[in-house]
């Protein structure tokens, strides 16, 4: 059982909290990560910021963009994941695009993530169609490597990653980028339903999850929810980190 | 004949897109498959490359401009006289007919030199589709007459402010409202990127430049040509001329990309000259990146050639030896636009008149009796205001 799987317990639903690692500036990163793990996240989802996030809305395209004017390369990235893990215990995990993690090297770029005590990959725009590479090599270093799915997931694409996904897989709860959203569609429960039935993974729903009303609504059908984009805001809005606490804590909450 | 069924050129291409595309990518894999077997689909396809388009556009030998040269007779394939002045309309006709096969109601578009945003817009008017073009703000700025042609055959543009504001800015946001929007929504891709199908399919469709062109130049001259010259950005119009003589190895494939103001200098748009094997919207190929994987910022005086990527079966003939590649820099480019312009009273967008230019060299270096066909991609309307301000003219 890895790390990121331990996580997961009969009866218990997680909290998954994403942030742009360099957003504002990388010691913020380190504060903003302590905060995080205090308030009640099960696991930390450090986005290595990209020139070109395809899959993100306007909220994670400017602070990856802020990232990267700040300088924030995937070094700085991993150097950043080993002072977060020193200082807290929840598991870390990795988003990036594939080509920083290409042009890094795989082997070299898992390697060095098991060094900065990273437990997993979630790569937006791999798909298990070419993901076969990296699968084999985050295996050989116990790294897990989340896919994917969507509500335009064929049914024999659900059986696909629900065979090959690892620590558990990523539910796309709209069709859409990343960001934050007033509802959740109607069809929801349908879809993580459609997945339940091929896959005894845990499945965390992320995308469009804003509010504890939300996170009530994911956890009473997933194993898990996501949040992003929401926290992006917040720390913008508070740079004492107090609002980014209590909505964490409001989302723990929602949960129990 | 490649690519191979996971879309693969060699070990180029592929589909590196999020999962709530992948299906879209299938549906519009088999939609084409079965559009190919169709011979209505076939018959329909013809007869408006024929009576919409103007095709088959002309093999014009450049008599004067060879003269003046002195070397090796240019033939020009003309797609500057297809309808909105430009090849990317076959392409744009060919995918509107499919996506109106697959029951989509809504095209979104990217562009960059505003050509494709054109013949897209122009093909949805036709068919009675709703069209939405994205295009970078930087480009909206410099190609303003095809933002207002784009507008007046009732399609919408949007302002793509991220970035360096062009063509891979616009990328970008068009693959953000597929994903957003892929159940009744096509995305019509305009070059020859982007994840499987898209550079099959593009290829197939402007492979209709080479097929003439190869007919044209037997008929005229009796054998095939020596050298196939033609701009490469994303590389549509070059594939498409190269592709139907791949297997007549005695034809000589020449890229040109664009040099901006100098390969030394990091301000060019050369990907396949100076990138590396990287990522970028869905497709594996040649890349403009920094050392840390971030995608570079581009640029060329020529809208249509300012990409960071090439397609994948670029990056293939690269590997290969099939096709070489140069480049050219914005200022000869624009000797090049005026070389034409003096020469043939023909006015080429500033895409093609990079490969005028590099013509005008090869041709030199060669006896008369060689052949050159070059694809004169464009007309250049949209350039004027570009050309005279760095000419220095007044209008």
């Amino acid at each position: 059982m890895s790390q990121i799987t331990s996580v997961f317990k009969p009866g218990y639903k997680v909290l998954i909290a994403y942030i742009t690692v360099g957003y504002p500036d990388i010691k913020a990163t380190l504060s903003i990560a302590a905060a995080l793990a205090e308030s009640g996240c099960d696991i930390i989802e450090l986005g290595i910021p990209f020139s070109d996030p395809l899959a993100d809305g306007v909220t994670i395209q400017k602070s990856s963009y802020q990232a990267l004017q700040q300088g924030t390369t995937p070094q700085a990235c991993l150097d950043t994941a080993a002072e977060i893990s020193k200082k807290v215990s929840v598991p870390l995990v990795f988003m990036t695009y594939y080509n920083p993690v290409l042009n890094f090297g795989l082997e070299l770029f898992c390697q060095s993530c098991i060094t900065a005590g990273i437990n997993g990959l979630i790569v937006p725009d791999l798909t298990p169609e070419e993901g076969a590479e990296l699968e084999a090599i985050t295996r050989k270093h116990d790294l897990d490597l989340v896919y994917f799915l969507a509500p335009t997931s064929t049914e024999e694409r659900i059986a696909a990653v629900a065979e090959r996904s690892r620590g558990f897989i990523y539910l796309v709860s709209l069709t859409g980028v990343t960001g934050t959203r007033d509802t959740l569609p109607l069809e929801l429960e349908g879809f993580v339903k459609r997945v339940r039935q091929k896959s005894k993974q845990p499945l965390c729903v992320g995308f469009g999850v804003s509010t504890p009303e939300h996170a009530k609504r994911v956890a009473a059908i997933a194993d898990g929810v996501i949040v992003g984009s929401r926290l992006i805001q917040l720390i913008e809005e508070d740079a004492t980190l107090a609002s980014l606490k209590s909505f964490v804590a409001s989302m723990r909450e929602a949960l129990n | 004949m490649l690519p191979d069924k996971r879309g693969y050129f060699g070990e180029y291409g592929g589909k590196f897109v999020p999962e709530t595309l992948m299906s879209a990518l299938s549906e519009l894999e088999t939609a084409y498959a079965e559009a190919m077997a169709d011979d209505d689909f076939q018959k329909e396809f013809n007869h408006l490359c024929r009576d919409y388009i103007g095709r088959p556009t002309p093999l014009y030998c450049a008599q004067q401009l060879s003269d003046k040269i002195g070397g090796a007779t240019i033939l020009l394939k003309r797609e500057d006289l297809a309808h909105t002045g430009a090849h990317k309309i076959n392409n744009a006709l060919g995918q509107g007919l499919l996506a109106k096969r697959m029951g989509k109601t809504r095209i979104i578009a990217e562009t960059g030199a505003g050509q494709h945003g054109v013949a897209a817009a122009t093909i949805c008017a036709m068919l009675g589709l709703e069209c939405i073009v994205y295009m970078g703000s930087e480009d909206m700025r410099r190609q303003s007459p095809n933002v207002n042609r784009i507008k007046l055959t009732g399609a919408e543009v949007r302002p793509v402010t991220s970035g360096s504001c062009t063509l891979k800015d616009a990328i970008n946001e068009a693959i953000r409202d597929w994903v957003s929007n892929v159940q009744n929504t096509h995305y019509l891709l305009g070059s020859v990127v982007g994840p499987h199908p898209y550079p099959m399919i593009v290829r197939n469709f402007q492979a209709i430049i080479g097929q003439e062109a190869r007919e044209q130049v037997l008929a005229d001259y009796g054998r095939l040509p020596d050298y196939l010259v033609a701009c490469v950005g994303g590389g549509s119009n070059s594939i498409g001329l190269f592709h139907p003589f791949y297997n007549d190895k005695n034809v000589k494939f020449i890229g040109v990309e664009a040099g901006g103001l100098g390969l030394e200098t990091n301000k060019h748009s050369a990907a396949l000259l100076t990138g590396k094997t990287g990522v970028l919207h869905g497709t594996k190929s040649y890349l403009m990146e920094n050392e840390h994987g971030q995608i570079r910022e581009t640029h060329s005086i020529a809208p249509g050639l300012d990409y960071p990527g090439v397609g994948p079966e670029h990056s293939y003939y690269k590997d290969s030896g099939r096709a070489t590649y140069i480049a050219v820099t914005d200022v000869q480019a624009l000797e090049g636009f005026k070389l034409l312009c003096d020469t043939e009273g023909i006015i080429p967008a500033l895409e093609p008149a990079h490969a005028i230019y590099h013509v005008a060299k090869l041709a030199a270096g060669l006896p008369q009796e060689q052949l050159i066909i070059v694809n004169l991609s464009g007309r250049g309307d949209k350039d004027l205001e570009i050309v005279t301000r760095a000419l220095g003219m007044e209008l």
